[in-house]
């Protein structure tokens, strides 16, 4: 636990230095939500009848976009090496990536829904559906991006193949997380898509730890 | 178990042994694959709604349910590199990849020209065809982290973790495809129902079945001993067996 916090203290500060990290997806998420407007046409109903996509797409793309460099200097400076060497705090390393990862990418876009919810004409009952399935759905993103970044810390071409390998696994939350938001503006129950997105939260929040645990020896040895 | 087992984790043992199955395995896929076709696209009646254009299916299903067998046995591969670290396992993994991809683009694409004059339309957001397309593209990962390390070793055991990553993944994203939306038609052959297929469709399409299966082993054998040959060059037995040859 204690090492947990160390860990989580050394990354908190390493974002607060770096802002670039975690600021960039953010303006990265706003500027693709402004590009569907331009793109599709102004007409706040269409806009509200593609919001739930939108939105989650423009998630999805921004959290891929920080999750690229999550270990990248960790890597090349040896620090993963030396935990690696060590044995004992790596598994609180990873938790203390994966809070901060959300803390970084996730959380923000939680904050920033109001504002998505005034520019694609969202009434409330579908603002708070969003509100619900990015507080949901962002921490398993979060936990997906970290295991594909992980995987692939030492290839040569990170990027690309990173998208290759998560996006596909990012699916069944991009189906569930918009057809809550769909059935939210219709004033339909959407108590289903939340459990099922809680559900799998919580499967992935088992597994994924050991995956990226694994993922990250490999790499190293 | 594990001590009858265990010779045959040796990668000279299964060079020798995939050597010995491969004939028999590619003439037998053959002949299967010859008689399965040639009886199902030829002399089975036509279907009384669909008429000659069902003939597909004897082509079709056995590529998609191969595209499916081929990725579990490609994940029990992989889970068995992960634990025992063996390396054939490993290897295998890597060996199955490219083969169970070619299934699923085959699926695909006769699924298309099969739905163009079904469904009137080459393609349709449909659950099934979403979760092959999937399916492809996880097979398309396997392949391109397998080949993004500057160290062999390294991409094969990453594509390994993917493999059994995306196998734990597959039936998330079949089932919530499914629910999102399908037009397919259910399956014509399950284990615990009669098939709601006639007997004079059905056999062609078994031994069609069977034939992609064994064509599939047999393109096993094939790339597992070019895999062993690769990785194991520097090592006495594969420099004896090319300096004989």
């Amino acid at each position: 636990m204690v090492t947990l916090g160390v860990f989580i203290r050394r990354e908190l500060r390493l974002l607060a230095r770096q802002k670039a990290d975690w600021l960039n997806p953010v303006l990265f998420f706003i500027i693709v939500l402004c590009l569907f407007p331009l793109g599709v046409g102004p007409e706040p109903n269409m806009l509200q009848l593609m919001a739930p996509g939108i939105v989650w797409i423009a998630a999805l793309l921004s959290v891929l976009l920080a999750a690229e460099r999550l270990f990248k200097d960790d890597f090349r400076n040896g620090v993963i090496e030396q935990l690696v060497a060590a044995r004992q705090p790596l598994l609180s390393f990873v938790l203390a990536k994966l809070v901060t990862n959300w803390l970084s990418t996730g959380l923000p876009l939680v904050l920033l829904s109001p504002l998505v919810a005034l520019l694609l004409n969202l009434q409330t009952p579908a603002f708070i559906a969003m509100l619900l399935t990015l507080l949901l759905g962002t921490p398993l993103l979060s936990l997906l991006s970290v295991m594909g970044a992980a995987l692939t810390v030492s290839a040569d071409k990170g990027g690309i193949l990173l998208a290759l390998l998560i996006l596909p696994l990012y699916i069944p939350l991009l189906i569930f997380a918009s057809a809550a938001m769909e059935a939210a503006s219709m004033a339909l129950p959407y108590h289903g898509q939340l459990a099922i997105m809680l559900a799998m939260l919580l499967f992935a929040l088992a597994l994924v730890p050991l995956a990226v645990l694994s993922a990250l020896k490999l790499n190293v040895s | 178990m594990f001590k009858w087992l265990h010779p045959y984790a040796k990668p000279e043992t299964v060079y020798h042994l995939c050597g010995r199955w491969y004939p028999w395995l590619m003439a037998l896929a053959l002949l299967l694959l010859l008689l399965g076709n040639i009886w199902g696209l030829a002399f089975t009646p036509p279907d009384y709604q669909q008429g000659d254009s069902y003939r597909i299916i004897h082509i079709h299903v056995p590529s998609a349910i191969m595209s499916m067998g081929s990725y579990s046995a490609m994940a029990i591969a992989a889970f068995i590199a992960l634990v025992w670290q063996v390396k054939v396992a490993q290897w295998s993994v890597l060996a199955i990849a490219p083969i169970g991809a070619v299934y699923t683009a085959i699926a695909l694409i006769t699924g298309m020209a099969w739905g163009k004059p079904m469904w009137g339309t080459w393609w349709v957001w449909d659950a099934r065809l979403t979760s092959e397309l999937i399916l492809l593209f996880l097979y398309l990962g396997v392949i391109a982290l397998s080949g993004a390390f500057s160290d062999r070793q390294t991409g094969a055991k990453a594509a390994s973790l993917l493999a059994v990553v995306g196998v734990i993944n597959l039936p998330i994203i079949h089932f919530s495809v499914e629910w999102w939306n399908t037009l397919h038609q259910g399956a014509s052959i399950t284990k615990f129902a009669k098939p709601s297929i006639d007997p004079s469709m059905l056999w062609p399409l078994l031994i069609s079945i069977l034939a992609f299966k064994v064509l599939m082993l047999a393109l096993l054998c094939l790339r597992l001993r070019t895999a062993i040959l690769l990785n194991e060059q520097h090592r006495p037995w594969v420099k004896a067996m090319a300096g004989e040859e």
